[in-house]
């Protein structure tokens, strides 16, 4: 199991009354539960326990189904993330560009491994499949900037640009 | 009238290269100087050449310029739109000759292209719905509502040998027959249209949908009319974002214009898509886990028989193709079945992108006709290997695919074709590997995906692709025996002929060709406890040319197990004594060969 934070859940009145005006949204839709589950974790940055319990009542499905659906799709997350999601491309064409060594680099450098979290809060390191800038392969993105054709020479600098931010 | 337009790429691809700051450095620019009457900048889909991003071309003059920085920015607009002298440090140097700049379309990159799918990427806006009518979009949904009954259309699209792009291959008039035919009792059904292009190093869909949005909206329409259906869903990954944008803009536009919604052109044709953002699970490219996951379920799928046709989305008959299938229906009702089947081989018709990935030079996105050979694709168009390394490999059909050697590189690419050299079409990736690549490796990498994908339903693929992975570990480490290799080849049968869907029937094919191809990589892994590319870090050693070194100690500092110490030795002509590497305490993670400026270290 991954080492994650624990973290009280802190979800405010304002995001509950979002999430249940979403659910109001799309409550009568044919197969709702995907996209309210999307705009919930949009809305709390995961799904924790208690907003999948709001989910449930609301929508009047099991928890048990919930809890299905939210584990078998890697994009859910039951634990809140790092302030900076690191994503490495393990995509074929990033993969025989070298990308398994970048990973491997950022993993030592941070102590952690993929979906884990640094005990600081400020690093998720995750895999990902493909972004589709094969181009500019090997890629990561951190949060929404992207690097491409990397080194690991260069992973070290890029890391403290966050770590300083 | 603009007297000359600039096409900025907006691609996945230029995107992260920095083209949306080149957009807005060039507006500002033109209106600096002047000239945002004269001239208009427009934010395109993919060019295709993403080595090259972020990518422009200015038109009328079709003058292409390449890997252009912000910086760079002023200079074009000051010169070549101001006073019309082109920047040709700037020009992609392939079409710069001594007789001038030539046009792109007659460089290796584009000559041997057919771009039919891909026609509007990298030149319209794919934002607003005018320029896309503009090229004749539309227009083929017209035809068919006003010109066609449905069975013309199906038989227009039948006749045409059209084939799913998605990787199987199935005949996409059939498909659209069955779901028409089969179930007759004016319930409602639905047309879905895969876009969770989960193979890694595939992005031709991608690009598509960013590209030309209208062409996958448009032809749904009228496959929902050929069908009998009022529904749609684009199921489109969430890893997409530029894709998910672009389509809601379309959707929105499409209903604006009365292209999508009630009685489209007052026919009484009614027709609406959804938008479903898949969750980051492989096994949602398949058919029925595709549909399950629409529903809101766990995507698993669903034994076959009942086939989609008959029992899909929501239990009702449904219709699924994939984003590329989708982009060649509208021209091939406008331009006529003859005219598409002329284009392909006997039973591959039309043409077929490629997203061309990994060792070569111009990696990006190619359309060809069906019956290319690898050597062209990868020599001509793809610019051959960098530095001047050997081919070994290319990779088509991703993870339920295989590795095609170079004694195939002649071999006509259509769906029967790689069929019967061990791989699959695929959606279209085409990852070239030269000799650095290992080949086990490669194995043992396509099938750690599958082991992370497997959805657990069933036990061949769940249980069985995790002990073909532990084997290829042994193998990788040195650890396996030759009746080892016996047992991996029984064991990938075992899970093809076994497993409930697509996932695991294909999962062994990584695994497959590669022994049918480079069998003797393997062996040298099991007998000699070697690997040939210098991969499988278990089985290399590095070693120091004593001869070399200058004992100057960088390796030794760089060293996180303190594995490397001076010997008694000092090289004729040095002036330190030589260091060498402790095997034992070594944990070959290459540092040392890194930092060496005196090329001393070398790996084995």
């Amino acid at each position: 199991m991954a080492k994650n934070i624990a973290i009280p859940f802190k979800g405010t009145a304002e995001q509950e009354a979002k999430l249940r005006q979403v659910i109001a949204e799309h409550k009568s839709d044919k197969g709702a539960l995907m996209p309210v589950l999307q705009k919930a974790q949009e809305i709390y940055g995961y799904l924790p326990v208690e907003v999948q319990k709001i989910i449930a009542e609301e929508m009047d499905v099991s928890m048990e189904k919930i809890y299905g659906v939210v584990t078998f799709y890697s994009q859910f997350s039951l634990y809140p993330k790092g302030e900076y999601t690191i994503s490495v491309c393990l995509g074929t064409a990033c993969y025989v560009k070298g990308s398994g060594d970048i990973f491997d680099k950022i993993s030592e450098t941070l102590g952690i491994k993929g979906g884990e979290t640094t005990a600081d809060g400020k690093f998720t390191l995750v895999d990902c499949r493909c972004i589709g800038a094969c181009g500019l392969a090997p890629v990561m993105t951190i949060n929404d900037d992207v690097y491409g054709r990397l080194t690991t020479k260069e992973v070290e600098g890029i890391l403290d640009k966050y770590r300083n931010a | 009238m603009y007297r000359s337009h600039v096409l900025v790429c907006g691609g996945t691809g230029c995107t992260s290269s920095g083209s949306q700051a080149i957009i807005e450095k060039l507006n500002f620019e033109i209106a600096k100087n002047g000239l945002d009457k004269e001239v208009q900048v427009v934010k395109t889909g993919c060019f295709g050449l993403c080595a090259l991003g972020p990518i422009m071309i200015v038109y009328p003059e079709g003058t292409f310029y390449s890997m252009v920085k912000e910086a760079d920015i002023e200079e074009i607009v000051s010169e070549h739109l101001v006073k019309g002298r082109i920047v040709s440090r700037l020009v992609y140097d392939e079409t710069v000759t001594t007789e001038g700049v030539k046009s792109l379309q007659d460089t290796d990159f584009y000559r041997n292209q057919k771009r039919i799918a891909l026609r509007n990427c990298g030149v319209i806006n794919p934002e607003n719905i005018e320029e896309y009518i503009g090229t004749g979009g539309y227009e083929a949904l017209g035809k068919a509502l006003t010109e066609m009954t449905p069975e013309q259309v199906i038989d227009t699209i039948l006749a045409s040998g059209l084939r799913g792009r998605g990787g199987a291959g199935f005949p996409t008039g059939r498909k659209w027959q069955m779901a028409r035919n089969f179930v007759q009792d004016g319930g409602q059904k639905y047309v879905c249209c895969n876009a969770d292009e989960g193979d890694p190093g595939a992005f031709m869909d991608r690009s598509v949908l960013e590209g030309d949005p209208h062409v996958v909206l448009e032809a749904m329409a009228i496959a929902g009319y050929a069908i009998g259906a009022s529904q749609g869903y684009i199921y489109v990954r969430a890893e997409y974002p530029i894709a998910v944008k672009r389509l809601e803009i379309a959707i929105n536009q499409a209903h604006e214009y009365g292209l999508l919604g009630k009685d489209i052109f007052g026919t009484g044709f009614d027709f609406d898509i959804g938008l479903r953002l898949g969750a980051g699970a492989f096994v949602c490219g398949e058919e029925t886990a595709l549909m399950t996951s629409i529903e809101g379920n766990r995507g698993e799928p669903r034994p076959r028989p009942p086939f989609p046709a008959v029992k899909g989305l929501f239990e009702r008959p449904t219709i699924l193709n994939n984003v590329e299938t989708y982009a060649n229906v509208p021209r091939i009702i406008l331009n006529g079945a003859e005219w598409f089947a002329e284009m392909g081989t006997e039973k591959s018709k039309g043409t077929k992108v490629f997203a061309l990935g990994g060792k070569i030079n111009n990696t990006g996105l190619v359309e060809v006709p069906m019956g290319t050979t690898l050597r062209t694709i990868i020599e001509e168009i793809g610019g051959g290997i960098p530095n001047g390394k050997k081919f070994k490999a290319a990779q088509t059909g991703g993870p339920s695919g295989g590795c095609i050697s170079a004694e195939n590189l002649d071999v006509p690419i259509d769906y029967d074709n790689l069929i019967a050299i061990g791989s699959m079409m695929g959606s279209g990736g085409l990852i070239v590997m030269d000799e650095d690549n290992c080949m086990v490796d490669i194995a043992k990498f396509f099938l750690q995906f599958t082991v992370d994908e497997s959805c657990g339903k069933c036990t061949p693929c769940r249980i069985g692709t995790r002990r073909l992975l532990e084997m290829l570990d042994k193998v990788t480490k040195g650890q396996a025996t030759l009746e080892d290799l016996d047992r991996i080849e029984k064991l990938c049968y075992y899970i093809k002929d076994n497993s409930l869907c697509g996932l695991g029937q294909t999962a062994p094919n990584p695994v497959l060709s590669t022994l049918r191809y480079f069998k003797d990589e393997y062996i040298a892994h099991v007998v000699d406890k070697k690997c040939p590319a210098g991969v499988c870090k278990d089985l290399l050693s590095y070693e120091i040319d004593k001869e070399k070194c200058i004992g100057c100690g960088m390796c030794a500092r760089q060293c996180p197990a303190s594995a490397i110490s001076k010997t008694d030795y000092t090289a004729p002509g040095k002036k330190l004594p030589a260091l060498a590497i402790d095997p034992e305490k070594c944990v070959k993670c290459g540092a040392c060969m890194a930092q060496c400026k005196f090329g001393a270290i070398s790996k084995k």
